[in-house]
């Protein structure tokens, strides 16, 4: 029997980066398919090669056996071939209907079909394999689940056999997962393929009947995943051993970043915090848990005073800070790792010397007599590459140049480098590869060592769970519960996520681990 | 000249027939950049194309004795500094702005010179026959009505079957539907598999033979002569009337006008000598006009959202 997609000696190379080096893929009918591997392993190029977005620079594709050119996602469609981005591509200002058959010929060209025709199609479609979600509604009235279903339902209504889903539950909540895998399964039982990008070892042992690794661009091998376990497919997927991270105990001192009943508005001018109280006490790191856009911008931008609250008081180290600016709290020993990096963390067109020292710019040794002092600026810079193993050409580079990793470095280095007294890290390594993730939360652990009160927002469980003492999960703008990292019920915690369970208590620390013991381990993807 | 006689009916009614004589050539103007923005290409060489064109349409005119073939002329010079601006804009990905002002200068610096080549500099500009009226049997009789709406040449009935046409294409085809994605979403569309690339090209050539037209109509049906700079500024009203129209054919009839009925006034109040007001401040009320309804329109909260930006694959 022929395998329904086969890529050979794939090759793909970008200005300075080969992507894919001669990579080989089968996907056999029937199953699904887990491509695995770190950020910036090649696995996304290789499928939006197969989609038809790339040309690769060598190698050939066979479809059903046959030779395929695929020039475009147009050709790719044709053959049978449908993805889910890992950023959704859907028109937000469209409907559910018109995203679905934006492109498609329709039954009375030119013109559009008649709503209620094609709705009933969609419904068809949708009632085979459980994706329920109104035609109609706008796009950007779905929460991100139903938009992933749109997307889903969108290739399947463009009759696709093969199935690519990128990082597909990295915006989801366990819940919403738990659906999706039920999807997937649905969808191979009535004889489609999936193939399912992740970097997530859970996931994949979860849901994948093969499993294909990737490494800088090479495939490292394939395996069927009821014959493998996690631990060599971690080794395969780094090529070295993970070593859990090592926490030491806590030793909190009294509290530096307060909250009592904060309210603030969302650009949008609703309300985004609904009564948010909590401290952060030096010596601890504070996790604010929950799904993306629950609050967690706009709680950011309160604490480092890129936005009014509408009511409540901020206490930094006992001093009334709620109407302070940017850089009166910078000045008070806040420090600030951006959720945007490239927009709020660093100035792309300047060179690193001078991202170095941005917000002390106006203070000696880096300026006298209103003047910039280059010397110093670079100076400082160099011991900061130094010290912090950030891979640049030097001082003078554009901050531009570096890799994301890397500028993750530089702002992390700016900014523990003035040992503030609280730390505001949000998504701190977002897209960030396995190497620099360890080495960005060994950093936060030491800060949290030396007496910061660090708080970090993140939407990963998993950074989460590994780094705080003590979690805050936040839903629709409210603090719906604190949990102990140690002892949780991951369960409770993904429906505190959803919004299923509020008001739960502090659980007292030092109870026993529940029945699945460590809770990273037992945690159901 | 009095208060009075701005209140009789023959001078009401000749003021809203030429007010809607003179809204055509913005509306065809504001119809085609509707029609380039909703992809996302921002073409702001209007006021350049529209030169062009009305420079080729009354060169075609004189050369052939025809009103119609001038306006054909028109349409394919549009279509020419349309692709010049598909090619800047789709395929050099080049700042949109810049790229639109050289189209204006290229424009209006060919139109003139070519002008001047062909016909060279008189005191008497020559002149051509124009467009026939053709008032539409019955409807034409209405008293008031029939003037005001029924008696006109063939380029305003053919302009307002545009304004229906244009709001089918937009929001009842399939192309239309591409179109929209282009400009709101690339991305989304290209891997939807839509040409985002072929969609942008056409609708920027498109929209500037709309412009082009409306360039043509101006010389070979309004002023039946060319002089230079005889656009004035009627491509940027027709940016601002864009912006104002929420991107929407409908509300840009709406606006072409109102801006034609100032335009119309302006006109009368000078050939009247209204003496209460300086004719320079008479002759600014169609921009100020402008400016009145881009504060009212409000801000770009309409625009495509990929308004201006190239579209690069990752």
């Amino acid at each position: 029997m022929t395998a329904l997609v086969e890529m050979r000696g794939i090759t793909k190379r970008f200005p300075g980066v080969l992507a894919n080096d001669h990579v080989d893929f089968v996907l056999e009918a029937g199953e699904i398919h887990a491509l695995l591997g770190e950020n910036g392993a090649g696995k996304t190029t290789l499928m939006n090669i197969l989609y038809g977005l790339y040309q690769p620079d060598e190698g050939v594709i066979y479809v059903k056996g046959k030779p395929a050119i695929i020039h475009s996602p147009h050709d790719a469609i044709q053959l049978g071939i449908g993805m889910v981005h890992q950023h959704f591509q859907l028109v937000p200002t469209f409907s559910v209907a018109e995203n679905i058959v934006l492109g498609l010929p329709s039954r009375r060209e030119p013109f559009l079909e008649s709503r209620r025709q094609v709705h009933q199609r969609i419904a068809e479609v949708s009632r085979a394999y459980g994706l329920t979600v109104d035609p109609s509604c706008p796009v950007w009235q779905l929460s991100v689940g139903e938009q992933q279903r749109v997307e889903i339902l969108k290739a399947l209504y463009r009759g696709a056999t093969v199935l690519i889903l990128d990082e597909p539950t990295a915006v989801l909540t366990p819940q919403e997962c738990e659906r999706l895998f039920d999807t997937l399964l649905a969808l191979v039982q009535s004889g489609k393929s999936v193939i399912f990008i992740s970097h997530k070892l859970d996931e994949v042992m979860a849901i994948s009947h093969r499993v294909t690794v990737l490494r800088d661009g090479r495939v490292v091998g394939t395996a069927r995943t009821q014959d493998i376990s996690k631990q060599e497919l971690a080794r395969m997927m780094v090529g070295r051993e993970m070593r859990p991270i090592e926490k030491p105990p806590a030793a909190p001192a009294g509290p530096v970043i307060e909250l009592h009943d904060i309210w603030a508005h969302d650009d949008r001018g609703l309300p985004a915090l609904r009564s948010v109280s909590l401290q952060v006490h030096a010596g601890e790191i504070l996790g604010i848990a929950g799904v993306d856009g629950n609050g967690q911008a706009e709680l950011e931008e309160v604490l480092t005073g890129l936005r009014r609250p509408s009511r409540g008081r901020y206490l930094l180290a006992g001093q009334n800070v709620t109407h302070a600016s940017a850089r009166e709290l910078f000045a008070a020993g806040l420090a600030h790792i951006p959720a945007d990096r490239n927009r709020f963390g660093m100035v792309a067109d300047m060179t690193l010397a001078e991202n170095s020292i941005l917000g002390m710019e106006g203070q000696p040794p880096f300026t006298r007599l209103g003047m910039l002092r280059y010397r110093e600026m670079e100076g400082h810079c160099s011991r900061l590459i130094h010290e912090y193993d950030i891979r640049a050409p030097g001082p003078a580079a554009f901050a531009g140049t570096l890799s994301g990793g890397n500028a993750q470095k530089l702002i992390l280095a700016r900014e523990i480098s003035r040992r503030p007294k609280a730390l505001v890290a949000a998504q701190p390594t977002r897209g960030l590869d396995i190497g620099a993730t360890e080495y960005v939360r060994r950093k936060l652990l030491e800060q949290r060592q030396r007496g910061c009160a660090v708080l970090l927002i993140s939407t990963e469980l998993e950074e989460i769970l590994a780094l705080s003492d003590r979690i805050a999960v936040i839903y629709e703008g409210q603090i719906v519960g604190m949990v102990d990292p140690a002892c949780v019920d991951i369960e409770q915690l993904g429906l505190m996520m959803a919004g299923a369970v509020k008001e739960v208590c502090e659980l007292p620390p030092r109870m026993p681990a529940g029945p699945e013991g460590n809770p990273i381990e037992g945690r159901r993807p | 000249m009095s208060w009075d006689s701005l209140l009789q009916t023959a001078f009401i009614i000749s003021l809203i027939t030429s007010g809607i004589r003179l809204a055509v050539p913005v509306l065809l103007a504001v119809l085609g950049e509707i029609i380039t923005e909703r992809a996302g290409v921002q073409n702001l060489g209007l006021e350049g194309i529209m030169a062009l064109g009305a420079f080729a349409g009354f060169a075609a005119a004189f050369t052939t004795g025809s009103g119609i073939i001038g306006l054909l002329a028109g349409v394919l010079a549009g279509m020419l500094l349309g692709l010049l601006m598909g090619y800047f804009a789709v395929t050099l990905k080049v700042n949109q702005v810049i790229a639109g002002i050289s189209l204006v200068l290229l424009g209006q610096g060919s139109a003139n010179f070519f002008y001047r080549q062909i016909f060279g500099v008189s005191q008497r500009p020559p002149r051509i026959a124009g467009l026939p009226e053709v008032p539409i049997p019955f409807l034409a009789d209405i008293p008031y009505l029939g003037g005001i709406l029924f008696r006109h040449n063939i380029a305003v009935y053919f302009t307002v079957l545009l304004v229906v046409i244009v709001w089918v294409l937009l929001f009842g085809t399939t192309w239309g539907l591409k179109v929209r994605a282009v400009g709101e979403h690339p991305s989304a569309a290209d891997t939807s598999g839509v040409d985002v690339a072929g969609i942008r090209y056409a609708c920027t050539i498109l929209g500037a033979a709309f412009a082009g037209l409306g360039g043509a109509v101006l010389s070979v049906a309004q002023m039946k002569l060319f002089t230079e700079n005889m656009v004035a500024g009627r491509g940027w009203i027709a940016i601002a009337l864009v912006i104002f129209s929420r991107w929407h054919p409908g509300l840009a009839l709406a606006g072409a006008v109102l801006f034609g009925l100032a335009d119309a006034l302006q006109f009368r109040f000078q050939a009247l000598g209204f003496e209460a007001v300086p004719y320079e401040f008479l002759l600014m009320l169609p921009y100020i006009l402008t400016i009145v309804v881009l504060l009212a329109g409000g801000r770009r909260g309409a625009a495509p959202a990929a308004l201006g930006i190239p579209y690069e694959k990752e």
